[in-house]
């Protein structure tokens, strides 16, 4: 990536570089002392800083400090199982999401020969709107915001005399929406892929379906993997949007501490700590399984895939991302 | 289904403030994120640092817990964020102008954590401008700003929109977080009020509702889809 950037400009010179730092100190000093006055001082005249705020965050000696680090513990506990049970189920249904789709794609292509001519119609028929009827639920869940998606679950089922526990709701709203992003992923992956891959397959005898298990989905996984886990990424963001349906996560364990102890801001700035050190590693991980997927394509002599595109995109639909 | 006839100019003022959240939030995203791109490829490395770690933090924390900071933060800030009265706009977007500052708040939240993923767009549009075009425009002995601006960005623009478009719909989705958020009468908050206030069925409300994110979301995929398919003939 250095590489990259460092062709728009020359590499700087020694005046370049001194002007840069020079200029750097001053800009540094000028912020410092805007900060002071426009954040510093107003939070500090408010008692933002004050220790009977933060102590029970940061200092281990304060008496609240191993209650509140339990509670977010719990909350933590509970915004990782909900993370998993989301990330699981939507990688199931999404897998099978992208194969039913492809497999009608080549269905609505079939002629049905062999079969009675009503009957083909038939066939064809159904299979053609099959595949209308599975772009559509596609096409509605990934444009519907993955807040209402929760919140009609969370109060859709109950309508119907169906009532879970709160995570479930949220474990069933998520997976609503990340199944079918993560079915379009693999999909395109799946279409992205050289003729030549399914062309082969055909002629040593494969069917559709083995085709699609046995060649093109763990090729779709390898080439997709750094958009998957982009998209991971938004899931665990996602699970706080758990506290619009009170279940109880790290923001709702938050809300719960500070309706306690009164201190919103420093709550907060943990919690964002907390978030951004979980997701930061996620995304690490990603570009680290980026590189090395890189590297092996390079030695098996494919061109490569250009999968930054993807993994940027489905990340951004974070919703709770959002 | 009568409350979708009887309530029609509830539905419809909350897409009305949806949009107008989306539009003002779009064009916060779009300038705060273009300068967080050029600080994120310029040659100084303690602006480029900055835009990192500005980027970092953005993509990485729950907009929840943005909208939080916004909410709670400014207000301890002694801000109310009444910059965002601007006189002519408020007048077309009249919530900008109310007393209560939550929908100012809400705007200001979601252009920040936006422009993170409007600059990564943005960036990845610039990386995907041919090297040599760079290395040409320099041996020329343009600087970094001519070589960006008569080079690098009028090419980079056709690769970003893509991205781009796909940042805007992730925004918009984003934005029905808003009605929890204290700004009244958007979309997703007319489904709460509608639902648990005015004791409508459910399931009708929830239609509505859908289909209002779906008439801004599904045509501006679509739109995208088109775009991404001529580029790829194109290449």
């Amino acid at each position: 990536m250095s590489q990259q950037t460092s062709v728009l400009y020359d590499v700087p010179g020694p005046r370049q570089r001194r002007i840069t730092l020079i200029s750097s100190l001053i800009a540094t000093v000028v912020v410092l002392v805007g900060a002071y006055f426009l954040i510093y001082r107003p939070l500090a005249d408010k008692g933002q800083f004050s220790m009977e705020l933060w102590g029970p965050l940061i200092d281990p000696s304060n008496e609240n400090f191993s209650q509140v680090w339990e509670r977010f513990g719990v909350g933590l506990r509970h915004t990782l199982t909900a993370a998993a049970l989301a990330i699981l189920s939507s990688l199931i249904i999404g897998t099978l999401l992208a194969v039913l789709r492809i497999q009608l794609k080549s269905l609505t292509r079939r002629r049905f020969t062999g079969l009675a001519t009503p009957l083909a119609y038939l066939l064809r028929g159904l299979s053609v709107l099959l595949s209308v009827v599975t772009r559509i639920c596609v096409e509605v869940f990934r444009g519907l915001p993955v807040v209402l998606t929760i919140f009609f679950v969370a109060r859709g089922f109950p309508e119907f005399g169906v009532s879970f526990d709160n995570l479930w709701y949220l474990v069933i709203g998520l997976t609503v929406y990340n199944s079918v992003v993560i079915a379009e992923i693999l999909r395109s992956g799946m279409e992205g892929l050289p003729g030549g891959q399914a062309e082969a397959a055909a002629a040593i005898g494969l069917s559709p379906a083995q085709t699609t298990r046995m060649i093109l989905l763990p090729q779709a996984f390898r080439i997709m993997l750094p958009a998957l886990i982009s998209q991971l990424v938004v899931v665990l963001k996602d699970t706080s949007l758990g506290f619009i349906i009170s279940y109880e996560e790290t923001l709702n364990i938050g809300k719960q501490i500070i309706g306690v102890l009164g201190n919103p801001i420093q709550v907060y700035a943990v919690i964002a700590v907390l978030f951004i050190a979980a997701n930061y590693s996620l995304s690490k991980l990603a570009q680290f399984v980026q590189h090395r997927l890189a590297r092996g394509r390079k030695t098996a002599g494919t061109p490569a895939q250009q999968a930054p595109a993807t993994a940027l995109i489905s990340q951004a639909e974070g919703a709770g991302g959002n | 289904m009568s409350v979708l006839i009887d309530k029609f100019d509830v539905f419809a003022g909350g897409f009305w403030l949806t949009l107008q959240i989306c539009i003002l939030a779009a064009i916060g995203a779009l300038i705060l994120g273009a300068v967080v791109a050029v600080l994120r490829i310029s040659p100084v490395p303690p602006l480029r640092a900055l835009g990192t770690a500005y980027v970092t933090v953005f993509r990485n924390m729950p907009l929840t817990v943005v909208m939080f900071f916004a909410a709670f933060g400014l207000p301890a800030l002694g801000s109310n964020a009444d910059f965002l009265r601007i006189p002519g706009l408020d007048a077309v977007f009249s919530r900008l102008g109310t007393d209560l500052p939550y929908f100012r708040f809400a705007l200001i939240a979601l252009s920040l954590y936006t422009a993170a993923f409007v600059c990564e767009a943005l960036r990845s549009g610039v990386n995907a401008v041919p090297a040599g075009q760079a290395e040409a425009a320099r041996s020329l002995g343009l600087t970094f700003g001519q070589n960006l601006r008569y080079v690098v960005l009028p090419q980079s623009w056709k690769a970003s929109i893509v991205p781009l478009g796909s940042v805007i719909i992730a925004m918009i989705k984003n934005s029905a977080l808003v009605g929890f958020f204290g700004v009244i009468g958007d979309l997703s908050q007319t489904a709460d009020q509608l639902t648990s206030a005015g004791g409508y069925a459910f399931i009708p409300v929830a239609i509505g509702i859908s289909v209002g994110y779906l008439i801004m979301t599904v045509p501006l995929g679509a739109l995208l889809d088109r775009i991404e398919k001529r580029q790829a003939v194109a290449r």
